[in-house]
């Protein structure tokens, strides 16, 4: 396939392959693809460069979760958290966080200003679904991260105007020695619709394992569901919609269950039988009966198809 | 090459061709251990005399044509191609004979090929492959797949130790594709590779054939009860690790109902 005389890729074409590896990395591994990949590039500068356009990518898309500097607690790197270059707003402590995408880590943090953050009336609503959510992860999910932002809306000052949050809530189980990782991302956009006075809730659930001690084998699977309530006070409105999440996400592991159950009969036999129909192993040592069969049938012309 | 082999153990096996490509073109001293040590997803020729399919691989490749196992002629043809010994070339007959039936019987469906070639000394090489598209558009009988494939490749190595044993050494490697999309668990998708090694030394009296053919066999059935315990068992595993199903939950309800706001 390769000709030993064709011409190598141009730096580009290095650039693009290196982040198409970074960015394909399954949750929790991108660090181990990062130096493979600069094994395999031979090239500081051509790495540095895909990785600065790559680790932001892989890292919101991730939904990583990264400590402040202090300790005072935790950034989740999300598209939704985005406030500037590099920098993502944590409302439950009220901080910006200055992250590198490349270390994965945060490097500094500063109190977010008024403009960063959402009026008194959205931060209501915003701080009770904060509050049921937590409570909800920290129950259901043993080392759960979520967060709530306001995505639209954030400077609505009373009732009369639509706005939106949006929950997020990520679980990562990174197990290198056992040669195997996992992950879980929800993402719930929750409307709120001031005139029709009710709420849509639409979820999109994503999980992601990974097993490699024999080879490589990989689990992907997505869903989305939505849902609606009525709007209320931010306290009610918060516990309907996190019962709604509540609800969905283990509706969902539930028939990610029984697939589970299902799919080795219904699935696997259509791939491979566990053994022939006739409940015996194949009869080797009887092959010559069969190519001579056949012989006698093709000359026969009896043969089938 | 360590760090090469290391990123096609990560990235998802869907698109392991892909991969394999951008690391030929960036490593191309490198392409015969590449080619030879990444599984590559098996395709398919039709054999120009009888129509049947015959699986494309390295063993039956020289340059950029295949050899047929039915007809025994390069597609696209090729004035000096590479050919088995005639002894070999019967025993490679035989084999796609039989094995074909194995197929049959075992996978209900799907196209196998046999290659055999000669190896130092006295020795040589067999190669037996597998392709089953269980998806419900093709051999898939029950329907539940939406996308479902089976590829095998066995490659077996065969050294005479005396008049009447010989040594078998085989290499398989089995990757696996599954994709299921319906309405309650939405899109689900499970695919990848194992391989596995095993050595036997074995009396010849019963033929080579016999001998490789329950090799294949035993193999297949550990692989696929082991892909049966990874694939499911495994990744089963770890989502209930994610996220354990609600009645590992439910005792701390009481508790909850207490503290809700009224």
């Amino acid at each position: 396939m390769s000709d030993e005389e064709e011409t190598q890729p141009t730096d580009d074409q290095k650039i693009e392959i290196a982040k198409w590896f970074l960015l394909n990395a399954p949750a929790g591994e991108i660090q181990y693809i990062a130096k493979d990949m600069k094994a395999v590039l031979q090239d500081e500068t051509l790495y540095t460069t895909a990785a600065a356009v790559a680790f932001p990518l892989y890292n919101k898309s991730h939904m990583i979760c990264l400590d402040f500097p202090d300790r005072s607690g935790e950034v989740m790197v999300t598209p939704f958290s985005e406030i500037g270059e590099n920098e993502y707003v944590d409302p439950r402590t009220a901080q910006v966080a200055v992250v590198d995408h490349v270390n994965q880590v945060c490097r500094r943090a500063r109190p977010a200003n008024d403009e960063e953050l959402p009026t008194p009336y959205i931060e209501e609503y915003r701080y009770a679904l904060d509050i049921e959510v937590t409570k909800y992860v920290s129950e259901a999910y043993p080392k759960g991260i979520c967060s709530v932002y306001c995505v639209n809306g954030k400077d609505v000052e009373e009732p009369g105007m639509d706005f939106d949050l949006v929950v997020v809530i990520s679980a990562a189980r990174l197990n290198p020695q056992n040669f195997c990782n996992g992950s879980w991302r929800s993402i719930w956009n929750v409307e709120f619709k001031d005139e029709a006075q009710f709420v849509e809730v639409r979820g999109t659930l994503q999980v992601g394992a990974h097993y490699f001690e024999e080879g490589n084998v990989q689990l992907d699977a997505k869903h989305e569901c939505k849902d609606s309530t009525m709007l209320m006070s931010p306290e009610d409105s918060a516990h309907s919609v996190t019962t709604i999440i509540r609800h969905h996400e283990t509706e969902y592991l539930n028939s990610l269950q029984t697939s589970y159950s299902k799919l080795p009969d219904a699935t696997f036999k259509d791939l491979r039988r566990k053994l022939p129909v006739t409940r015996t192993l194949f009869p080797w040592h009887n092959a010559a009966q069969f190519s001579l069969r056949r012989d006698i049938q093709k000359s026969l012309g009896l043969e089938k198809k | 090459m360590e760090a090469a082999m290391g990123l096609m153990r990560r990235i998802p096996p869907k698109h392991s061709e892909a991969a394999l490509s951008a690391l030929l073109s960036l490593l191309p001293h490198h392409s015969a251990d590449l080619l030879s040590q990444v599984d590559q997803p098996l395709q398919v020729l039709c054999d120009v005399d009888s129509g049947k399919e015959f699986i494309l691989c390295e063993y039956n490749r020289d340059a950029d044509s295949y050899r047929s196992p039915w007809s025994n002629k390069y597609h696209p043809p090729l004035d000096d191609g590479l050919y088995p010994s005639q002894e070999l070339r019967k025993l490679e007959m035989e084999a796609n004979d039989v094995f074909t039936v194995y197929c049959d019987q075992y996978y209900e469906g799907g196209t196998s090929s046999v290659y055999i070639w000669e190896n130092e000394d006295e020795g040589f090489i067999g190669c037996f492959l597998i392709k089953k598209d269980g998806s419900r558009t093709a051999d898939g009988r029950r329907g539940y797949l939406e996308e479902g494939s089976w590829e095998a490749i066995h490659v077996i190595e065969v050294v005479p130790l005396d008049e009447a044993t010989a040594r078998y050494c085989l290499t398989s490697s089995v990757m696996l594709s599954l994709t299921t999309n319906d309405e309650s668990s939405g899109a689900f998708s499970l695919s990848g590779s194992i391989r596995r090694q095993m050595n036997m030394d074995l009396p010849v009296d019963e033929g080579h054939l016999c001998n490789m053919g329950r090799m294949v066999e035993e193999m297949e059935s550990k692989l696929r009860y082991s892909l049966d315990q990874v694939y499911f068992g495994k990744t089963k595993e770890m989502i209930c690790t994610l996220r354990p199903p609600s009645e590992l939950v439910q005792t701390s309800l009481p508790e909850q109902i207490n503290k809700r706001r009224s």
